[in-house]
């Protein structure tokens, strides 16, 4: 594995590999002296054209764990509004010797194209791009259904998950019905039609327009964020009635099996998407995706970068 | 007195071989082979066809140098086998006014290699509001006849109506680019399976299907001659051939791309492959690759979009839609077209050549290779292959789909009313 592009590029055995590596550095964070020694000297850069901080400081901080050197670079605007081009931030970050570079951009295949067009030699992560794929949200998001769901290893076979919300905008989304197909978990996509891509029908995935109908049959729910300003596009009548039609309240959730948890990659509108009670209740589990990836980001770089050497074995 | 030259033993139409005598810039005669007087032009093997005439280039000029001028376009145009070219009033300035025209028509025939039929612009600006002077564009010294504000589409349908209904005075044809804005906002790509998987917005067949539909339904009540661009989809064709035989006056044309290239090819995120409208699927290539060969769609036009390196070379969205046409078109006719059978060598000219020159009054052009017509003749090796290669390509521009393909057919000698503008494969002077 040189890149990681998007979800779909994971087969069963390199995905579990990077799970399993999540499991094994989440110890790291429970020490006392958080750190591995393993990229000491390698360059890792943030390459950041839309603002996440959340997302960049989580790779900073699994960079850190393994002694990466970090820059953060938040390039300003893409190219569409004339600033510098991706090419010239790539030729630049290149003569600077970085071993990899993790990538946001606010345009789909933005990661693909740093990998691919022969600008830089090191490794691309894509940090999520446009409206096309967020890869490390996913492997996060299947290594906390594993630990919540199973027993910590494995795979997701049989596993129901239903991703709730703006489908069709969402990198969220993508990623995740592609790597939880690989998993072997079962995918329902829920959203109003305006909200769900063309030629949904041929994902590997069930449609539903119903939450009610498919919340008693999970064992997971995720809700993603929606956009105010698709309602001025449209794509629904307004706030109140999408929150009537789709939102998870109590009443909602009350419909879930026993066992079923709630995931949302963040940042939560309250009272749109999910009522402030069910953000709040034990079913939630969002802090521990935050903090599971730390260890996903410390594996992927890990992976990407080095992979484990004995000297890392022995010190886990 | 004037020298003939005898283009010898060359297939007009990859049929029995003949001299083609040229004197006076006009077809003199067509004789058994070996048997013409004159400066002898050996062409056993080639074959001979109508200079082409494309409906559709983007020269730049005035404006965008960098990407292309009169004078390179020329050039490509000359060494694709084209000896007219209609160039797109989406220049800064826009072609709008008499005097734009002019510039571009004049700086055609100063370089000289094939004539420039300037398009005029509908509306002012290309804004879409208020018409601009299509009348004065007639009459000057360009003559312009086509009018098009291609790129982008009129979409307000009172000004569509009004413009089809002026244009009768002059007897010219509005070149609809078929786009309904508002089902393309930030479009990218087709709209399909891929698009949604691909995290790109999309650009639905119906977008170009609405306007076609509503165009030629004009077109009838107002009973003007509509000009459908670069169509894309198997829907069009279906709207075009029935308006068709209900006697609509509606014309057509379709790109290279669209003849070859799928959407499949955009899972690379590489901008050379952004192009508008987009590429489509196979089922649409089968559609307009029938509706070419049974005249449904009249003509093959390039639509030449030259863009600088910096315009492509960068992330999918940044980058500007087009592809280079004209130094390839032929050959990718042959490929599409020929080598499938769906074309003989004198429907290829009547769809590169006669009918585009019918449709944009190219005066001068497509009257075939019949004694008397205007010597605008090229001659084709069929069997020769070639590599595409961009940068050695006249074009200013690199941004070619097809670079490091393979492709069928060489463009050998041109002449434009009987002056040499292609020698073996390059430029004449």
């Amino acid at each position: 594995m040189r890149h990681l592009l998007s979800a779909g590029d994971l087969d069963l055995d390199e995905a579990c590999l990077i799970l399993d590596t999540a499991a094994q550095l989440a110890s790291v964070s429970d020490r006392s002296v958080k750190k591995l020694p393993t990229l000491r000297g390698r360059t890792v850069v943030n390459l950041f054209f839309e603002d996440s901080t959340r997302t960049r400081i989580s790779f900073e901080i699994a960079a850190k764990r393994l002694s990466a050197d970090v820059i953060n670079f938040a390039a300003r605007g893409s190219s569409v509004s004339k600033g510098e081009s991706l090419k010239d931030t790539a030729l630049t970050l290149e003569a600077m010797g970085a071993d990899a570079v993790v990538i946001r951009h606010g345009s789909s295949g933005a990661p693909h194209r740093l990998a691919t067009a022969g600008w830089i030699q090191g490794s691309v992560v894509n940090a999520g791009d446009g409206t096309h794929e967020h890869p490390t949200q996913a492997l996060l998001d299947a290594f906390t259904l594993r630990h919540h769901l199973r027993d910590g290893t494995g795979d997701l076979a049989g596993l129901q998950v239903a991703i709730v919300g703006d489908i069709l905008h969402s990198r969220v989304a993508r990623s995740n019905v592609l790597l939880l197909r690989t998993l072997g978990a079962e995918v329902t996509v829920v959203a109003p039609p305006t909200l769900l891509p063309f030629g949904v029908a041929d994902w590997p995935c069930v449609v539903s327009y119903n939450l009610d109908e498919v919340l008693p049959n999970v064992d997971a729910v995720m809700m993603l964020r929606v956009q105010t300003e698709r309602m001025q596009a449209a794509y629904f009548p307004s706030e109140n009635e999408y929150s009537r039609r789709y939102g998870l309240d109590v009443r909602r959730m009350g419909l879930l099996p026993p066992h079923a948890i709630v995931l949302h990659p963040g940042p939560m509108i309250r009272g749109m998407e999910i009522s402030a009670d069910v953000a709040d209740s034990p079913r939630a589990v969002m802090a521990e995706q935050v903090a599971n990836g730390v260890s996903i980001r410390m594996a992927v770089l890990y992976l990407l970068l080095g992979g484990m050497t004995d000297d890392d074995r022995k010190e886990l | 007195m004037t020298l003939s030259t005898v283009i010898r033993g060359v297939r007009p139409y990859n049929e029995e071989p003949v001299d083609v005598v040229v004197k006076g810039g006009v077809i003199a005669e067509v004789v058994k082979a070996g048997s013409g007087a004159g400066r002898v032009v050996d062409a056993s093997g080639l074959i001979a066809l109508p200079g082409f005439v494309d409906l559709h280039t983007h020269l730049r000029e005035p404006g965008r140098e960098d990407a292309e001028t009169i004078e390179t376009g020329s050039q490509a145009a000359a060494l694709g086998g084209f000896t007219a070219v209609f160039a797109m009033a989406n220049t800064s300035p826009v072609a709008d006014t008499a005097g734009v025209v002019e510039q571009v028509w004049h700086l055609g025939q100063q370089t000289g290699l094939v004539d420039v039929f300037p398009v005029g612009a509908v509306t002012v600006g290309l804004e879409g509001a208020h018409l601009a002077e299509l009348g004065a564009m007639a009459t000057s010294v360009a003559q312009v006849r086509m009018f098009s504000d291609d790129g982008k589409c009129v979409h307000d349908a009172a000004i569509m109506r009004r413009a089809l209904e002026y244009v009768k005075a002059f007897d010219g044809v509005i070149a609809q680019h078929a786009q309904e804005p508002r089902l393309t906002v930030d479009a990218q790509m087709n709209e399909g399976l891929l698009s949604g998987q691909l995290g790109l917005a999309g650009w639905p067949s119906v977008a170009e299907e609405s306007i076609v539909a509503r165009d030629v339904l004009l077109a009838e009540h107002v009973d003007s001659r509509l000009h459908v661009c670069h169509v894309s989809t198997a829907g069009s064709v279906d709207i075009i051939r029935w308006a068709k035989s209900k006697g609509i006056k509606v014309t057509a044309e379709v790109t290279p791309h669209h003849l070859l290239l799928t959407e499949d090819l955009v899972a690379s995120y590489d901008p050379v492959y952004k192009v508008n409208p987009p590429l489509r699927t196979g089922a649409d290539i089968a559609a307009l690759r029938a509706a070419l060969a049974d005249g449904t769609i009249d003509a093959l036009a390039t639509d030449h979009a030259p863009h600088p390196h910096e315009d492509k070379d960068c992330e999918w969205a940044a980058a500007a839609f087009g592809m280079l046409g004209l130094q390839t078109a032929f050959s990718i006719a042959v490929l599409t077209m020929i080598e499938s059978g769906l074309l003989d060598w004198r429907a290829l000219a009547d769809r590169m050549s006669v009918r585009p020159a019918r449709i944009g009054h190219a005066i001068g052009h497509g009257q075939g290779l019949v004694v008397g017509a205007p010597a605008n003749i090229c001659l084709v090796d069929p069997d020769a292959f070639w590599v595409a290669e961009p940068s050695s390509f006249a074009s200013k521009s690199r941004n070619s789909p097809y670079a490091g393909m393979t492709l069928p057919g060489r463009v050998v000698h041109v002449y434009k009313a009987g002056k040499a503008t292609v020698v073996d494969g390059g430029l004449a002077c």
